[in-house]
């Protein structure tokens, strides 16, 4: 890539708000390509409920609505960074999407196969192209086994014929992420921090997989060499033409590694967008307190940044808010936030939200939303809302 | 919280149920199954060589010959609300909780328990006293004081206890301390009436084998705790080093070793059989000794079910106790 | 034996010859500390010799990465370091009083009243079997003579300043059924209940989600205008230190890599090491580099310091020096008015590199 190359910005002109800069110089081919894929993954109204029992008979109660019907896709070769705080759902998708857990509601198609209700037996093949990265490097490495053997195991599980013997093929996973090949037959506590990520990288990669989720692959580790696994996580994906699914609550990690960004809230998407689009032109209220929270390392910003302060915390999920999940926190939130759940609608080309007054956005967006509702909730009658601020 | 304690009241029940079937099972079933008739069982009862007519009739008393169901059914029945036994000759009453009658001594079982668990509850209780506050206070000194000369003489005399079985250092205390050097008196004690600080040698035998053992606990939670992030916040606070190690540190290492007293107590109040036979205490470790070596199967059953009740018990009492002292418990 | 070099690098520090140089007009000083901790595998030096000031009511910005010694420099100030495992040397002047030398029992008084301390993980720093409101009741009785009325009336009043609605009820509530960023305002409300001068905050924002870490920066940032007190934040996040900080220091090995005010630092940095922490970040605030900028290999261990300059194993730029790297210890030197940089590198050199190399990349 050139310098410039990470600009990849869509004619997004009629959206700009007027007098915002524009910078839109041709797109890089590898972003190209990215937008050109098809949906490798494809969710749809997935959704995770867990019960809750109290009293003598352990009667289900209530319901930990940790994931409550999301849907996105992601394209071949891209990168979709699933950001939100704690408690928001996206660990939960992430482990749904490998199917670690069962998910209540919805539909996973990877590949055009549905893979939902899919059993473990059968998934065994497909284990091959999904694969995931986790936080913490330590605790997912079995301290008994050596690398080679850690890095080895999934030929093994998987009988798969190498063509020089499994230990070669180790060795070369284990020099493209990085290590020392000669490495083969040391420990995992032998290993810094940054080098067990490293491992935990080969491994998943060992059988070339198509999909690879990482949850927080980066946030358990320093400074600087979180920069080289971010880095390391790039190259791959350049040269083994990797898709990712990265979910992270670093929003700047997750800004440098995606090609498209998805923010939760309380086990919703509230928006979806192209990574630019989403962090200069922010449309849901949720995203834009999310961005002006994250300190920025340049003095000389300090009090010159605009600044929106969520009060509280996050509602439970047991019992979250009804129609707009946001509205309690929600400085612009009116009468409709209450009563009518904005659907997540493209109010620009490639960007979604769901918000009844968006921002950033010149398309009157209360009238699109609030036909939408009225199209999902028939009977709620739409009353004349002011047109949103741009 | 109620709705735990009944949940668990309801399980402490249906697991004394699933015991005393399996006991039955264990001291009815298995002698039939290798041999034993209704007829032996009743010839103990009877005594040496008894008439036919004397053997039927026992056996119609405690009815030997029903299917060993019903057996069982009649066992729990009575338990529960008394039963009246027809002798021919006269009408014996048995109140709830009816465990039968000894086939050595006809006494009844429940009346022979009753004399014998305060008996072990003194031992125990007495006992639990000591080693409670030797074992915690070595425990906390020796985590305090880790890697000092202390620490290890305290926990090698530990490791040793914990070695040392009470029949070992009972009968040597017993040799020295009672009888070469005279400074106690003989170990006689039967019941509450008796001076309770007769009990001093078995109590001291047998707190140094579990002071031995919770000295260790205590050390190990200690240091754990010590390192918490919790301590360094006290510290940080101000607060003088006795209230961090006492008001902090201690109050959450006891709450695990809460848990392994509440099963020794109950353990040990269901029969401290080493100590009692070391001693000749006649508690409810003895009742259940001579029971069996007298196959006197009522007994063997009634101290059986009444040691499996005090560990049920202390259980259920040890999980309340944790809702009490740890709020998280009570609040989740 | 350990016990007799303790006791002779404590007479050392606060003595004769060292540093004496009697109390400064600093509100806090710290010169030359170091803490050494000898372990069976050899002597750990967590902070090997390190000197800052503060002033009440500014706020110092401690950087590093894990192992850099920042945490152990913050429990060295507060006297936490079991003095039995830990050599403690050099001078820490706190408001006219020397902390190296003083009895323990003359500095558990001074913790919690004078100087106090937040955590990084609010759940564990609290006691999980008492409420809240007797911690902070406990932390204040301990230094004011008042009675338990008094004192919960204190904490109820503290627990409703770091902005805990309903804070009467919650008083009685115990740590676990407040949510992450209520418990680190009450561990803040706890820290602050004696009116400390000093409050250490050691990654008081880690644990918490993005827009719990603004409110609990915002509320710092309020309370040191309401205290004037003097703040120390420990990071490793250099987004924090830009926006509460006054100065920074930036450790690397248990040293000091670079120190000076925020703006100087931020817009000149004079260490490679700084250089390399900014090419590490990924920014929020601007359009992506195409590639981040890693320092290479990882942070050294604290008992085989590298010779020379500690840095220079992983330094793009130590080559420049020719020997003098990996023979001799840069010193910290003033190279701007209060701009400390300890690097072999001649600073023409290094404007040279951050101008062209290092700026036009973040």
């Amino acid at each position: 890539m050139t310098s410039t190359g990470g600009n990849e910005t869509v004619s997004t002109d009629e959206t700009t708000p007027a007098g915002a800069p524009v910078t839109a110089p041709a797109p890089a081919p590898e972003a190209r390509r990215a937008r050109g894929g098809e949906p490798l993954l494809q969710v749809e109204n997935l959704g995770k409920h867990f019960p809750v029992t109290a009293g003598l008979l352990r009667r289900q109660v209530a319901a930990v609505k940790a994931v409550d019907g999301v849907s996105f896709s992601v394209r071949k070769g891209e990168t979709l960074g699933l950001v939100g705080e704690s408690g928001c759902g996206k660990s939960t998708t992430g482990r749904m999407v490998m199917r670690l857990l069962d998910p209540s509601f919805g539909k996973i198609t990877f590949e055009g196969q549905d893979i939902t209700t899919m059993s473990q037996g059968r998934l065994r093949p497909l284990r091959r192209d999904l694969q995931m990265i986790f936080q913490d490097p330590y605790s997912s490495l079995n301290p008994r086994k050596t690398v080679g053997a850690l890095v080895g195991a999934p030929f093994r599980l998987q009988k798969v014929q190498t063509e020089n013997g499994v230990k070669k093929a180790v060795q070369e996973i284990l020099e493209l992420v990085g290590l020392n090949p000669e490495h083969y037959n040391r420990y995992p506590h032998e290993f810094s921090g940054g080098q067990r990520q490293r491992i935990g990288i080969a491994r998943t990669l060992a059988l070339k997989p198509k999909l690879i989720v990482a949850d927080e692959p980066v946030s358990a580790l320093d400074v600087s060499v979180q920069a080289q696994v971010v880095n390391l996580l790039e190259d791959l994906q350049d040269e083994l033409d990797l898709t990712y699914v990265v979910i992270a609550h670093d929003l700047s990690v997750v800004r440098h590694i995606s090609d498209r960004v998805a923010v939760m809230y309380l086990g919703k998407i509230v928006e979806v967008a192209d990574r630019n689009d989403l962090y200069e032109r922010p449309m849901h209220p949720y995203t834009n307190a999310l961005l002006s929270a994250v300190p920025v390392p340049d003095p000389s910003d300090r009090g010159d940044r605009q600044r929106i302060r969520l009060q509280g915390d996050v509602p439970s999920p047991l019992d979250p808010p009804p129609a707009c999940r946001f509205h309690t926190r929600c400085w612009k939130a009116q009468d409709i936030c209450k009563q009518v759940e904005p659907p997540l609608v493209e109010l620009s080309p490639g960007h979604e939200a769901a918000c009844h007054f968006p921002e950033n956005t010149t398309v009157s967006a209360t009238d699109e939303v609030a036909r939408a509702a009225v199209a999902l909730a028939p009977g709620t009658t739409v009353v004349d809302e002011p047109q949103a601020e741009v | 919280m109620v709705a735990f304690i009944v949940r668990r009241l309801l399980g402490a029940v249906g697991l004394l149920l699933i015991i005393s079937a399996v006991t039955y099972a264990i001291f009815f079933l298995v002698p039939r199954a290798a041999g034993v008739t209704s007829d032996d069982i009743a010839g103990r009862f009877a005594g040496k060589q008894p008439d036919a007519a004397t053997l039927a009739a026992i056996k119609d008393r405690f009815g030997l010959d029903d299917p060993i169901p019903v057996q069982y059914g009649k066992y729990i029945k009575s338990i529960v609300a008394g039963d009246t036994y027809d002798t021919g000759t006269e009408k014996i009453d048995c109140p709830a909780p009816c465990l039968g009658y000894s086939f050595r001594t006809n006494q009844s079982v429940t009346d022979q328990i009753v004399d014998r668990v305060p008996v072990t509850m003194m031992i125990a209780l007495g006992a639990a006293v000591l080693w409670v506050l030797a074992g915690v206070s070595i425990g906390v000194l020796s985590a305090l004081r880790r890697g000092t000369l202390f620490d290890r003489v305290a926990m090698g005399v530990a490791l040793a206890g914990v070695s040392l079985p009470v029949f070992f250092t009972g009968l040597l205390s017993l040799a020295f301390v009672v009888h070469r050097w005279n400074l106690l008196p003989e170990v006689n004690y039967t019941g509450l009436g008796d001076n309770p600080f007769n009990l001093l040698l078995p109590w001291v035998c047998l707190a140094f084998l579990y002071a031995a053992m919770y000295a260790r606990l205590t050390r190990a939670g200690m240091l754990e705790t010590m390192n918490e992030d919790f301590i360094r916040t006290a510290r940080a606070k101000g607060l003088p080093e006795k209230t961090v190690v006492v008001k902090h540190g201690l109050r959450a290492t006891l709450t695990p070793i809460m848990t392994v007293f509440g099963l020794d107590i109950g353990l040990l109040l269901g029969g401290a059989i080493i100590t009692e036979r070391t001693f000749s205490i006649p508690g409810l470790g003895q009742l259940a000794l001579d029971g069996v070596n007298q196959s006197d199967l009522p007994v063997v059953l009634g101290a059986t079910l009444t040691a499996a009740l005090f560990i049920v018990l202390a259980n259920l009492v040890v999980d309340i106790l944790y809702g009490v002292v740890d709020p998280r418990v009570r609040h989740s | 034996m350990a016990r007799k070099q303790q006791a002779e690098l404590i007479n050392g520090g606060s003595g004769d010859s060292s540093g004496g140089r009697g109390a400064p007009t600093s509100f806090l000083e710290v010169r030359d500390l170091k803490i050494h901790f000898p372990t069976d595998d050899g002597l750990v030096k967590s902070v090997d010799g390190l000197n800052f000031q503060l002033e009440r009511g500014r706020t110092l910005g401690i950087v590093g990465e894990s192992g850099s010694g920042k945490s152990v420099t913050s429990l060295g100030i507060l006297g936490l370091h079991n003095r039995r495992n830990a050599k403690v040397s050099g001078e820490i002047w706190l408001d006219g009083t020397e902390l190296v030398g003083a009895s323990a029992g003359r500095v558990r008084r001074l913790r919690g009243q004078k100087m106090a301390m937040i955590f990084q993980d609010p759940l564990s720093s609290m006691h999980p079997f008492y409420t809240v409101g007797s911690q902070i009741i406990e932390a204040y009785r301990v230094h004011n003579d008042v009675s338990k009325q008094v004192a919960r009336k204190h904490a109820i009043d503290m627990l409703g300043r770091v902005g805990i609605p309903k804070p009467d009820k919650r008083v009685d509530d115990y740590p676990h059924q407040f949510s992450g960023g209520m418990r680190q305002r009450a561990m803040i409300a706890m820290a602050l209940s004696c009116d400390p001068e000093l409050l250490i905050a050691d990654e008081p924002t880690t644990a918490l989600d993005v827009t719990v870490q603004a409110q609990i920066l915002d509320l710092l940032r309020d309370l040191q205008q309401e205290f004037n007190s003097a703040i120390i934040m420990i990071t490793h996040d250099l987004g924090v230190v830009a926006e509460l900080s006054d100065d920074i220091l930036v450790m690397y090995a248990g040293r000091c890599a670079e120190y000076g005010p925020v703006d100087d630092t931020f817009h000149r940095p004079l260490h490679p090491y700084t250089w390399g922490l900014l090419g590490s970040m990924p920014r929020l605030d601007r359009e992506r580099s195409e590639r981040l900028m890693p320092i290479k290999g990882t942070p050294p261990s604290l008992i085989n310091v590298p010779r020379g300059c500690a840095f220079n194993p992983r330094c793009a730029y130590g080559d420049l020096n020719g020997d003098k790297s990996t023979t001799e210890r840069p010193e910290l030197l003033e190279l701007e008015p209060g701009h400390k940089a300890a690097c072999h590198l001649p600073l023409e050199k290094r404007r040279e590199i951050w101008d062209s190399e290092i700026r036009p990349k973040l």
